[in-house]
């Protein structure tokens, strides 16, 4: 039931100029950022994916503990309209959650890359982000 | 999706691309799902006004000295104790009488009905229709060439009282009526799909865009804005309106979607013999509305548990208007009563929920109540 953030039949919505792709992050093709922070990565959704989703309303987030695998579903973000698997960009173990949008959900429309954060993951294998692309690619992919 | 170069556009499809609408397949049309977001735009229309394009909707017309006498019979309701210039909410049903589509009728005389029938439904109804047909009835399939705007919400009436179509805003609830502006038919009926006071306005698609600018502009001042078709569901959801497709189908009966005023059995009409023996032997399901106790938000197709599975989820959402998380389903009559708690399987968890008293949201009463 639940579908990918890959919404190619919604025509006339990439508004390029409002998507904000940041320096330092390495994304997904499902549209999930990664940030080496010290021991952990943290991770999140994109700006376009944010705004694709628009009003975000819930979020179900994974078990602090919980090993997941890269490319797994790892948390559901849901818009009024539908559910969205959320994928792990790399492999981990869930070491923190954000709890903070389990009770404000619109903070991953407001702020995907700062304040709307979903979780943090440690232990991740370092090969996992050779897969992910960087702002360039990332934008190109957007592009495409 | 290869798909898009097939679907078909209304004649404001410009319009929704320039006001930045996410534009997405529905019933075979590529129509605006939200110019902004979902929630503003449901609220919008609840508290000011909200303006729809429809034009995906399917017009038949139906015509001639047996127009009447042939409705009646393939219809549930009775076109016949309806007046000239009403509007009836009724539908088609099979031989089982399941539900072949939810339509409106409107009764322009005892010899010309047009009939308002879903998107996705067109072809189907076309057929049906097609395949029942009596020799002094002529029907016409207009879908293609009449465009449907809704204008809906508290302020859709001085809304409309403002514009060249003001002979719409005295209408009553339920009613039509017919006129020309510069040159062009226009017809327009107090009737909506929000759970709010509104009115559909049919014309042809050339004028549907001068009709979509008169209000806009006409509208201005009272906060009406363009809404998409996501909150369209999220509107009819705290309505408790089916959407066919999702609530309603060929093996769902009147009676067990709660449609039980829809039905005349004192005449003859496709599907009565089996209504009439499900009427007297009671329904095996009801359909319900509920809100989550429990954080998830249910979606069609989601399990409804007691100790065991009892029923199956055919709408949800998250309400704008309530901030809560409403569905509809089917469930055994055994918990179907108002306060009955189950659960709803949401991946692979179950939680929550409660029937609650429908529909969800019911307009506020007017001072001067018509």
């Amino acid at each position: 039931m639940n579908s990918t953030l890959d919404i190619e039949d919604v025509k006339g919505s990439l508004k390029e100029s409002s998507m904000n792709v940041l320096e330092g992050l390495f994304y997904t093709k499902t549209h999930e950022w990664a940030r080496q922070e010290g021991l952990e990565v943290v991770v999140g959704i994109s700006d376009h994916a944010q705004s694709e989703l628009s009003d975000v309303v819930f979020i179900e987030l994974p078990k602090v503990g919980k090993r997941v695998k890269q490319e797994e579903p790892t948390a559901v973000i849901e818009s009024v309209k539908a559910a969205y698997d959320i994928y792990a960009p790399v492999s981990g173990k869930v070491a923190r959650v954000n709890s903070e949008i389990e009770k404000d959900p619109a903070l991953v429309n407001k702020d995907p890359y700062g304040k709307g954060w979903l979780f943090a993951l440690t232990e991740v294998g370092s090969d996992d982000f050779k897969k992910l692309m960087d702002k360039n690619a990332y934008e190109a992919f957007l592009k495409r | 999706m290869q798909m898009t170069e097939q679907l078909k556009k209304t004649s404001l499809y410009d319009i929704h691309v320039k006001l930045g609408a996410k534009m997405a397949e529905f019933g075979g049309f590529l129509m605006p799902i939200q110019y902004t977001n979902i929630t503003e735009e449901h609220l919008v229309t609840r508290n000011a006004a909200g303006l729809f394009d429809l034009s995906h909707m399917g017009e038949f017309l139906i015509e001639g000295k047996g127009a009447e006498a042939f409705l009646s019979r393939i219809v549930t309701g009775d076109p016949r104790s309806t007046s000239d210039g009403k509007t009836l909410y009724t539908l088609f049903c099979n031989e089982k009488g399941g539900v072949v589509d939810d339509i409106i009728i409107y009764r322009m005389s005892r010899d010309r009905f047009m009939l308002v029938v879903n998107a996705s439904n067109i072809q189907k109804d076309d057929e049906w229709i097609a395949s029942h047909l009596d020799e002094d009835v002529r029907f016409e399939n207009l879908s293609d060439t009449i465009a449907l705007l809704a204008l809906q919400g508290p302020f859709a009436e001085p809304i409309l009282r403002k514009t060249p179509f003001h002979e719409g805003s005295d209408l009553k609830r339920n009613s039509l009526v017919e006129f020309e502006v510069k040159g062009e038919r226009i017809l327009i009926s107090r009737t909506g799909y929000t759970g709010e006071d509104g009115f559909e306005i049919y014309g042809s698609p050339q004028f549907s865009l001068e009709v979509w600018e008169i209000l806009t502009q006409a509208g201005r001042s009272f906060g009406l804005k363009p809404v998409g078709l996501g909150a369209r569901d999220t509107l009819r959801i705290e309505a408790r309106l089916p959407l066919y497709g999702h609530d309603l189908d060929d093996e769902t009966t009147p009676f067990e979607a709660g449609l039980g005023w829809t039905i005349t059995l004192q005449k003859d009409f496709i599907g009565k013999e089996a209504l009439t023996r499900q009427k007297a032997e009671g329904v095996k399901r009801k359909w319900v509305g509920f809100e989550m106790l429990e954080q998830g938000i249910p979606r069609q197709g989601c399990v409804i548990w007691k100790d065991r599975p009892v029923g199956r989820v055919t709408s949800g959402t998250y309400s704008p208007s309530f901030k809560k998380n409403i569905g509809l389903g089917y469930v055994i009559p055994e918990v179907s009563r108002i306060g009955t708690e189950f659960f709803i399987e949401i991946r692979d968890r179950k939680l929550r929920a409660r029937v609650v008293e429908t529909p969800f949201y019911r307009m506020k009463p007017k001072l001067t109540e018509r």
